[in-house]
C-alpha cells in the first residue's frame, strides 16, 4: 500500500461508513413509515383495553390504588371481567418463568453487591484481606462485575421481558419450558464461570473474563430464554407491536450475537482485540440493556399512570435511531489509543449522534409524566423507573460529552469513568429493574407486598447512597484526570487526591448494599406470601363495581400453582 | 391471521444493524491490523514471561494499570512521566490477549521494565508496595510470597526488603508466579524508536488531528 491511498482510504472508510449508518437509517424509517407514521398513535393505545385509559395499575402502591388514581384524576374507566380474565391468563403463564428469573437475579444482586462492597473498601485499605489469591482486588471486582451484569441485570431484564411478553402481546407465553432449562443453564455457568475467575481463570479482557469454555453454555442459556419471545410473536392475537416488543425482541436478537462473536477463542488478536473488548462492552449496555430498561420504561410508565405515552412515533424513531448510533460507540473507550484514527473518530460522531435517540426518550417520558408528578409519590414502581429514566438521559448525555476528546482526554482512565458507568447500569437500568420488579411480583405471587416502608427504605438507600457514590466518584475522578495531565505533579498525588473520595464512595456504596439487603428479604418474603392474606381484588385494578364480583373469580383462578 | 411483516422488520432491521456494528469495529479493524508486522526490536515473550503475563491476567492487574501511553499532543504528561512514546499497534505484536487497559488507579506499564529493570525492586514491591512508594494503594500480595522460618535454601529466589519492613529471623521467598510476574514486567519495554513509516503512523489513532 502506498501512502496516498492508505490516505485515501481511511478517510473513504470513515466517510463511508457513517453514511451507511445515516442512509440506512432514514431507509429503516422509510420502510417503516406505512407501519407506524400512519397509525394515528393508536399504536400507543395497545396496551390499554378499549375503555382503560385513565385507570391507574400499580400493584405494588397502597389502598387499592386509591391514592395512585385520585392523583391521576378521577376516572370511568374500566375493565371488563373478559378483559380481566383475559390479562390474568396473560400474567398467569409468564409467572413461573418469570420468578426463576427474577429468584436467580436476586442471588447475584448479593453476591455482586458484597463483591462491590469489599473491592471498594480494598481501594482504601490496601492492606486488608490480602492473604488469599481470590480476595485480592483484580479477582473481586471481576467478581462483581460479571454478577451485577451476567447475574443481576440480565436475569431480572430476561425475566421482566418474558413477564412483559403476554402482556404486550395479549397472548399467552408460548414455550415457559425453553426458559426453565435456559434459566438452570445460564446459571450454572455462571457460578462455574465467577468460581473460575476467583481461581485466577481469565479470558483476559474486561466484560469478557469468563473462559471460553463457559461462554457457551451462556450463549445456549441465553438462547433458550429468548425463544419464548418468538414463538409468542408467532401466535400473537396483538395486531400491532407496541414499541416496547421493538426493545426487547432486538435486544434478544442481539446479546447471544454480541456475546458469541466476542468469545470466538483464537481469533481475536493484539490491538484488534481491543477494539473488538470495546465494541462488545459497550454494545452489551447499548444493545442489551439499554433497550430492555427502556422497552420497561415504555410499558410501565403509561401502565401505572393509566396515560398513553406521549408521542408514539417518537418512541419508534428513538429506537432505530439507538440500535444505529449505539451499535458504534465502542471505539470511544480507546481515544488516545494506538487504534485507527478513523475508527475511534467514528465512534466519537456516533456517540455524539446519541444525543437525538436520547432527546427522543427524554421528551416522550417527561411528556407522559408531566403534569402528573404528584402519582410518582403514590407509585412504587413509578418512583423507580421515573428516576431511572432521568438519569437515563443524564448518564447518555454525559457519555456523548465524555466521548469527545477534549473532555476524554481528563476523564479517560479514571474514576470518573467508573461513575459513568454504574450511573447507567445501577442508576437507569437498575433503578428500571427494581420498579419493574415491584410492580411484577404481586401478580406473580397474588400477594401483596408485606411492608410499605420496606421499598420506601429500599428506594431511599438506593438513591442517596447512589448519589453520594457518583457525586463522590465523579469529583475525584475528575480531580485524578487533572492531577495525571500535569507532569509537575508525581503520579503518586493523583491517586492521594482520590482517597476523600474513595471512601465517600464506599459510604454511599454501603448504603445501596444496605438497601440491596432491604429489598431481596422483602423479595423472600413476598415469594413466602407472608403477612395477612388480603383481598384478592386488591391485586386488580380499581374496576366499577358490577365486575367487581367476576374479577375476585379471575384472580382466584390466577393463582399460581 | 396475521402476515407478521413487523416481525420480519424487527428481526431484518436488528440483524442488519448488527451487522453494520460488527464491519465496523471489528471486521474493518481486523482487516486493516492483520498484516501489521511486529517491529525488529521487539522480541516475542520468553516462555517465563508469556507465564508472567498469565499470572498478570489472573491477577487483574489490567483493571488499574493501562499499557497505552498518549501522544505528547494529546496528552503530555503521559511522555513527560517516563512513560514513553505514543505506542502503536505493531508494539503489541506478540499480544494474543490485549492488556490495554482502561484504567490508571496506578501507572501505565508499557515501558515499566525500561523504568525499573531491578528484580529486586519488583519482588519487594509485589510483597509490599508501601515499602517503596509511601501512599500507594496498590494491593500487597503476600499469596504469591512464601514466609520462611530462618535461612534461604538453595535455590531460593529472597527478597530482599527495606531494612524497615524486615521481620528479623524470616526469610521472604518469591513463589514461581512471583517470578514469572517480574519476568514479564521486565520484558515490558517498547522504547525502541518506531519506524514511522506513513502508513503506520496513519494506521493508529492521531491525536494531533483531535486538538484542532
Amino acid at each position: 500500500m502506498n501512502p496516498s491511498s492508505v490516505l485515501d482510504s481511511t478517510s473513504l472508510i470513515l466517510l463511508l461508513a457513517f453514511s451507511v449508518s445515516v442512509l440506512g437509517l432514514f431507509v429503516f424509517i422509510w420502510s417503516m413509515s406505512n407501519g407506524f407514521f400512519n397509525t394515528k398513535e393508536s399504536g400507543s393505545h395497545i396496551i390499554f383495553e378499549k375503555n382503560e385509559i385513565g385507570l391507574v395499575e400499580d400493584p405494588a402502591a397502597d389502598q387499592h390504588n386509591k391514592e395512585l388514581q385520585q392523583a391521576s384524576g378521577d376516572t370511568d374507566a374500566s375493565l371488563s371481567a373478559a378483559e380481566l380474565k383475559d390479562r390474568q391468563i396473560a400474567d398467569n403463564s409468564s409467572a413461573k418463568p418469570a420468578f426463576i428469573c427474577l429468584l436467580a437475579s436476586m442471588f447475584w444482586l448479593i453476591i455482586g453487591s458484597a463483591a462491590a462492597i469489599i473491592s471498594s473498601i480494598k481501594l482504601h485499605n490496601p492492606d486488608w484481606l490480602v492473604d488469599s489469591a481470590w480476595l485480592t482486588f483484580g479477582r473481586l471486582r471481576t467478581i462483581h462485575l460479571n454478577s451485577v451484569v451476567y447475574g443481576w441485570a440480565s436475569m431480572a431484564g430476561i425475566g421482566v421481558s418474558l413477564w412483559l411478553v403476554p402482556r404486550l402481546l395479549k397472548t399467552p407465553l408460548v414455550g415457559a419450558k425453553f426458559v426453565y432449562w435456559g434459566a438452570i443453564i445460564w446459571h450454572l455457568a455462571l457460578m462455574c464461570g465467577v468460581t473460575a475467575i476467583g481461581l485466577g481463570y481469565t479470558d483476559g479482557m474486561e466484560w469478557l473474563e469468563m473462559p471460553w469454555e463457559i461462554d457457551v453454555f451462556i450463549v445456549i442459556g441465553g438462547a433458550l430464554m429468548g425463544l419464548p419471545l418468538f414463538l409468542t410473536l408467532a401466535n400473537r392475537k396483538v395486531d400491532h407491536l407496541y414499541v416496547s416488543v421493538w426493545y426487547i425482541g432486538a435486544a434478544l436478537i442481539w446479546f447471544p450475537i454480541l456475546f458469541f462473536v466476542a468469545n470466538i477463542p483464537s481469533l481475536h488478536f493484539g490491538v484488534q482485540g481491543a477494539a473488538m473488548n470495546w465494541w462488545y462492552g459497550h454494545n452489551a449496555l447499548g444493545l442489551w440493556f439499554t433497550p430492555i430498561g427502556l422497552g420497561a420504561a415504555y410499558y410501565f410508565i403509561p401502565k401505572v399512570l393509566g396515560r398513553p405515552i406521549y408521542s408514539y412515533n417518537l418512541s419508534l424513531l428513538g429506537f432505530w435511531c439507538l440500535a444505529f448510533f449505539y451499535s458504534q460507540v465502542g471505539g470511544h473507550h480507546l481515544i488516545g489509543g494506538p487504534l485507527p484514527t478513523w475508527m475511534v473518530t467514528l465512534s466519537i460522531v456516533q456517540s455524539v449522534m446519541m444525543v437525538i435517540p436520547v432527546l427522543a426518550v427524554a421528551v416522550n417520558h417527561h411528556m407522559t409524566v408531566g403534569g402528573n408528578f404528584k402519582a410518582v409519590l403514590h407509585s412504587p414502581t413509578l418512583r423507580f423507573i421515573v428516576l431511572g429514566s432521568m438519569l437515563y438521559v443524564a448518564a447518555s448525555v454525559q457519555g456523548s460529552m465524555e466521548a469527545l476528546r477534549s473532555v476524554n482526554v481528563i476523564t479517560h482512565f479514571t474514576h470518573y469513568t467508573v461513575a459513568h458507568a454504574h450511573l447507567g447500569m445501577y442508576g437507569f437500568f437498575t433503578m428500571v429493574m427494581f420498579g419493574s420488579i415491584y410492580f411484577i411480583m404481586p401478580r406473580i405471587v397474588g400477594w401483596e407486598w408485606p411492608h410499605a416502608w420496606m421499598i420506601s427504605a429500599h428506594f431511599w438507600l438506593a438513591t442517596i447512597g447512589f448519589a453520594v457514590y457518583f457525586i463522590g466518584l465523579s469529583i475525584g475522578g475528575w480531580l485524578q484526570g487533572e492531577y495525571m495531565l500535569d507532569a509537575a505533579k508525581p503520579f503518586i498525588d493523583s491517586v492521594i487526591v482520590t482517597l476523600p473520595y474513595l471512601k465517600l464512595r464506599s459510604v454511599g456504596g454501603g448504603l445501596m448494599v444496605l438497601g440491596h439487603i432491604i429489598f431481596v428479604v422483602h423479595f423472600i418474603l413476598i415469594s413466602l406470601r407472608y403477612g395477612h392474606k388480603k383481598d384478592p381484588s386488591l391485586l386488580i385494578p380499581k374496576v366499577n363495581i358490577p365486575f367487581i364480583k367476576d374479577a375476585k373469580i379471575a384472580s382466584e383462578e390466577l393463582k399460581v400453582e | 391471521m396475521h402476515t407478521h411483516i413487523d416481525e420480519k422488520k424487527l428481526v431484518v432491521g436488528a440483524l442488519v444493524i448488527i451487522a453494520i456494528s460488527i464491519l465496523a469495529l471489528v471486521i474493518m479493524p481486523y482487516v486493516q491490523l492483520k498484516p501489521i508486522k511486529a517491529p525488529d526490536a521487539l522480541k516475542p515473550y520468553t516462555d517465563l514471561q508469556a507465564k508472567g503475563r498469565q499470572v498478570y491476567m489472573s491477577l487483574g492487574c489490567v483493571y488499574c494499570h493501562s499499557q497505552q501511553p498518549r501522544d505528547p499532543k494529546f496528552a503530555s504528561a503521559d511522555e513527560k512521566r517516563g512513560w514513553g512514546r505514543a505506542s502503536t499497534a505493531a508494539d503489541y505484536a506478540y499480544d494474543d490477549v490485549h492488556l490495554l487497559g482502561t484504567m490508571r488507579t496506578g501507572p501505565d506499564l508499557l515501558n515499566i521494565g525500561a523504568r525499573q529493570p531491578s528484580q529486586d525492586w519488583h519482588l519487594g514491591h509485589l510483597y509490599q508496595p508501601r515499602a517503596y512508594m509511601p501512599g500507594s494503594i496498590m494491593p500487597a500480595y503476600p499469596f504469591l510470597f512464601i514466609e520462611r522460618k530462618g535461612e534461604a535454601k538453595l535455590g531460593d529466589v529472597v527478597v530482599n526488603l527495606p531494612p524497615a519492613y524486615k521481620k528479623p529471623g524470616i526469610t521472604i521467598v518469591a513463589t514461581t508466579d512471583a517470578v514469572n510476574l517480574v519476568e514479564y514486567l521486565k520484558s515490558l519495554d517498547r522504547t525502541y524508536p518506531i519506524k514511522k513509516s506513513i502508513a503506520e503512523s496513519l494506521a493508529t489513532d492521531k491525536p494531533a488531528d483531535a486538538a484542532k
